[in-house]
């Protein structure tokens, strides 16, 4: 088990990972996907346990079955997965942000002001950053 | 699917101690199993008997469809592999030609791999081996046979973390080239977790859990933090172990978090850690006597199993 974590499925990690891959653009549409094989020796899982990743992720429309050849990244994946991305945004990052701050005390002005810097900081040399 | 062990209300009984009571298990063909429970909790009776070394008190059991017992055609193609297996007074290469022998799917390629893997010398004799050695030329053997059937129980006395991880890896890899029905059982079920398809659990002769190993994680959770918040978070869920230090408590609960949950145990300034395979099995000993974790396993790991 490389560097899984222990409360969710191991077939939930695998599949998260690979979407997230693809929405990197570390696997490119028309690329092939690790088998299943692959996946379970380099996570050192069961074989049955990295299919059932690779099938979520199938089911979703993101990879496609090219018989006798394998799995490869479905074409509009990746706008796919940065749509859901974006969809989760909030929840994932926003109210535990916003969590934190109220348990902290912190008002919006305050938080708004964190976020600016952070931005600055982060951003300041790509163009195509968050403008904050 | 069929299965390729099949047992059925297995009962042993030794003068004055039950080892087994009313075992009843299902092993699918073709998959990864963890055998897990205490020391003493009935696995290696229950793996014996499955070999053929030992004979039931009352219940059926099938391998492959037949009784192994003194049944050549299914002992051929099951190989046991136990703690300190014995060997007669060989070297290591005599040991894996009597092997090559008998198991009619030999790999002796697999076999020379496995002892380079192992630094294992051919020409060395059995009993001048350390443990560890002797444990890895078992391993060798068990997986070399390349049985239908392959039962492991504890394997790997007195090998080190870097040989285990050769053995997880050279299972996985030979599994994934010929699957085939491997029933391990072990005490280190944290390390060997993620290569399970499936586990059993045994507790004082009992099975009290058999599950899909991928839907126990997550199962249940220890939720510390102050009291009240605690109280609070576990209200109405199933509860197994309740600890307190002052104003600051930790309960394991049982159950799937969701997303929600979560968020609101973060509210509350909860730290969850989900418990790992062993913590459960550790736990084995509560879940018939606490009446609150009756409802364990809950259905949707049932359906996760199904």
């Amino acid at each position: 088990m490389a560097g899984l974590d222990e409360g969710t499925p191991l077939f939930a990690q695998v599949a998260e990972r690979l979407a997230a891959e693809i929405a990197d653009g570390g696997l490119g549409e028309g690329e092939r996907v690790p088998s299943t094989n692959e996946l379970a020796a380099f996570y050192r899982i069961n074989p049955a346990t990295a299919a059932k990743g690779i099938n979520l992720l199938a089911d979703e429309g993101l990879l496609e079955k090219r018989r006798g050849i394998g799995m490869f990244v479905a074409d509009g994946a990746r706008q796919q997965m940065l749509a859901q991305r974006r969809e989760h945004f909030v929840d994932r990052y926003v109210r535990p942000l916003l969590t934190e701050a109220t348990r902290l005390g912190m008002d919006g002005g305050e938080l708004i002001a964190a976020i600016r810097e952070c931005g600055h900081e982060q951003f300041s040399d790509s163009p195509g950053g968050v403008a904050v | 699917m069929t299965p390729a062990i099949s047992v059925a209300g297995l009962t042993r009984r030794y003068r004055d101690q039950v080892a087994l009571d009313d075992v009843s298990v299902e092993i699918e063909a073709g998959s990864i199993t963890g055998l897990l429970g205490r020391n003493g909790a009935g696995k290696t009776t229950l793996l014996r008997i499955l070999a053929g070394q030992e004979f039931q008190s009352s219940g059926t059991v099938n391998v492959l469809g037949a009784p192994p017992a003194e049944n050549e055609h299914v002992l051929r193609r099951m190989v046991f592999v136990r703690e300190d297996q014995a060997y007669p007074d060989f070297k290591v290469r005599h040991a894996l030609r009597a092997a090559s022998w008998f198991y009619p799917n030999w790999d002796a390629g697999l076999a020379d791999g496995l002892i380079a893997d192992f630094d294992l010398w051919p020409n060395k004799a059995i009993k001048k081996l350390s443990r560890g050695m002797r444990s890895a030329l078992g391993i060798t053997i068990g997986l070399a046979a390349r049985a239908e059937v392959t039962l492991f129980d504890e394997p790997y006395a007195g090998l080190d973390a870097v040989a285990r991880q050769i053995f997880y890896d050279r299972l996985l890899a030979d599994y994934a080239e010929r699957p085939r029905t491997i029933l391990l059982s072990t005490h280190l079920i944290d390390e060997a977790a993620a290569l399970f398809e499936s586990v059993v659990v045994i507790d004082r002769g009992r099975v009290v859990l058999e599950a899909a190993a991928d839907g126990l994680r997550g199962i249940a959770t220890t939720v510390s933090g102050p009291v009240l918040a605690v109280d609070e978070f576990t209200a109405g869920r199933p509860v197994w172990n309740r600890r307190r230090l002052g104003s600051q408590a930790s309960v394991v609960t049982v159950g799937q978090l969701d997303e929600a949950a979560r968020a609101r145990a973060r509210s509350l300034g909860l730290d969850l850690v989900p418990l790992t395979l062993q913590q459960l099995v550790v736990h084995a000993a509560d879940w018939p006597a606490s009446p609150e974790a009756a409802n364990f396993p809950p259905p949707a790991m049932e359906a996760a199993s199904a």
